[in-house]
């Protein structure tokens, strides 16, 4: 064991991880950050997906001690200040773009990615890079169009569907 | 996953002394690694990063005009700056997802060589070079069938040098749970000949087809691969997601489209 330090969501933070501890393990087990969650065993949900240096990618499939050093966002950084939910969250609770919520972190982390690149996407943009989320209950139109009103751009609200 | 011990070099040489011992592997995005091991297909006592090997990243033109990529650059990397090649930049974008991109990388993609892979093909079309710690390999060498490579124990890829064609296009027809291609093909037209790559479809993986490319140095038109047939469906690949005849065909259409979109 070797401790491993990061700064996550801009605050310095030490856990012991073995060379085969995953960053989903270190932040989880390490930290007992469990807001990003681990959906499958085999790199493809995306449930698991934070911010590394900036950079999104699968907590799953990065090793804790390699990443050693970085800065590192999770799902339990893109709350406001005092707490309320940030504008990438409030969308999906606002468009009901969850149900049972197991998806969610990595969908708000993608999401988030996105509209960095891509400030205003468009539906189909919003698709094409959440190709790596899988959700298992909304059937996705409800996720994009959260995305798509967290980018400020005008959405059929949920009851006219 | 087994337990094993992380090193992290931040030079080839450094790298490559790690891997001297029979137990170390290297260590790329771990998109495709990190997974097998945790389903206990691979193990090794060592991972050898080469993520820290700054020497191995990055996009640059070598005086000859080939496009040379660093053997741990990242397929997002590759899609983002790698403008000299744009069907390349183009077979790089449509790897996995953003995520698998922002880690998964060249040298990992061609070392792996599986089956239904992007990489292999645009390297195979394309006559480029894998540079490892050690030699320079052609591309026609390097594919030695599925998941079978011309590198030997603890060479590692160091970069690959792409002559950049006239005209060329990666037509990849999307495997939609996998992300992989179920058959795709790279077409590059050269001044000297046209090459025709395919993955996806036989259990050897990539491989040349010799007679579009004939049929395509004669006359660059979607209507020369029409002309051609289908490859023997008894050598192509056969699962759930598509028979052999399924996989035939769709590498004469994936061929004709790559060619369509080339034009
Ligand atoms: C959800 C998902 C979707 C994907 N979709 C696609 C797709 O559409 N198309 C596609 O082509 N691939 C796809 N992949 C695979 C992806 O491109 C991987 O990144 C790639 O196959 C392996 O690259 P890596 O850098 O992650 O290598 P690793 O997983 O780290 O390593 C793979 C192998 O290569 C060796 N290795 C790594 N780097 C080097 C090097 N520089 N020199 C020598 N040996 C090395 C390792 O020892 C290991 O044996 C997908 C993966 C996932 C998880
Ligand atoms: S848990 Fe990481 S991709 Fe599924
Ligand atoms: S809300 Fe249940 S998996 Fe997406």
């Amino acid at each position: 064991m070797t401790n491993v330090t990061m700064t996550v969501n801009g605050k310095s933070r030490t856990a012991a991880a073995e060379g085969r501890t995953l960053l989903v393990d270190w932040l989880r087990e390490g930290l007992r950050m469990t807001g990003t969650h681990v959906g499958c065993d085999t790199s493809q949900c995306g449930a698991c997906v934070v911010h590394v240096n900036g950079v999104a990618m699968k907590s799953c499939s990065v090793l804790a001690q390699e990443v050693d050093g970085a800065e590192v966002t999770t799902i339990e950084g893109m709350a406001n200040a005092d707490g309320s939910l940030g504008t990438i969250q409030q969308a999906f609770q606002d468009y009901h773009g969850l149900q049972c919520g197991f998806c969610t972190p990595g969908m708000v982390m993608s999401a988030a990615a996105l509209l960095k690149e891509n400030p205003r996407p468009t539906e189909a943009d919003v698709r094409h890079y959440l190709e790596g989320n899988i959700c298992r209950c909304t059937g996705y139109h409800n996720i994009v169009k959260a995305v798509m009103a967290a980018s400020g751009q005008q959405v059929a609200p949920v009851a006219a569907e | 996953m087994h337990s094993f011990e992380l090193v992290k070099p931040a030079t080839i040489q450094d790298a490559v002394a790690a891997l001297k011992s029979d137990e170390a592997q290297a260590l790329g995005g771990g998109q495709t690694l990190l997974p097998t091991m945790k389903a206990r297909l691979a193990q090794a006592e060592q991972l050898v990063a080469l993520s820290g090997v700054a020497e191995m990243h990055g996009i640059c033109v070598d005086d000859d005009g080939r496009i040379c990529i660093g053997g741990a650059t990242t397929h997002a990397t590759v899609a983002r700056e790698a403008s000299g090649y744009p069907a390349l930049a183009s077979l790089a974008g449509r790897i996995g997802d953003p995520a698998v991109r922002n880690r998964g990388t060249i040298g990992g993609s061609l070392a792996n060589n599986d089956p239904s892979a992007c990489y292999p093909a645009g390297v195979l079309a394309s006559n480029a070079t894998v540079v490892t710690n050690a030699r320079e390999i052609d591309a026609d060498d390097f594919f030695q069938g599925m998941f079978e490579t011309a590198l030997d124990e603890g060479e590692i890829i160091t970069e690959v040098k792409f002559p950049v064609p006239e005209k060329a296009a990666y037509e990849k027809f999307l495997q939609p749970a996998s992300r992989f291609p179920l058959v795709a093909v790279f077409v590059a037209k050269f001044s000297d000949g046209v090459r025709v790559a395919v993955t996806g479809a036989s259990g050897d993986g990539v491989f040349r087809w010799s007679e579009a490319e004939a049929a395509l140095s004669a006359n660059f038109s979607p209507d020369a691969v029409k002309g051609l047939g289908d490859l023997d469906a008894d050598d192509m690949i056969s699962d759930l997601h598509g028979d052999g005849a399924y996989r035939a065909h769709l590498v004469s259409v994936m061929t004709a489209r790559a060619v369509k979109a080339a034009v």
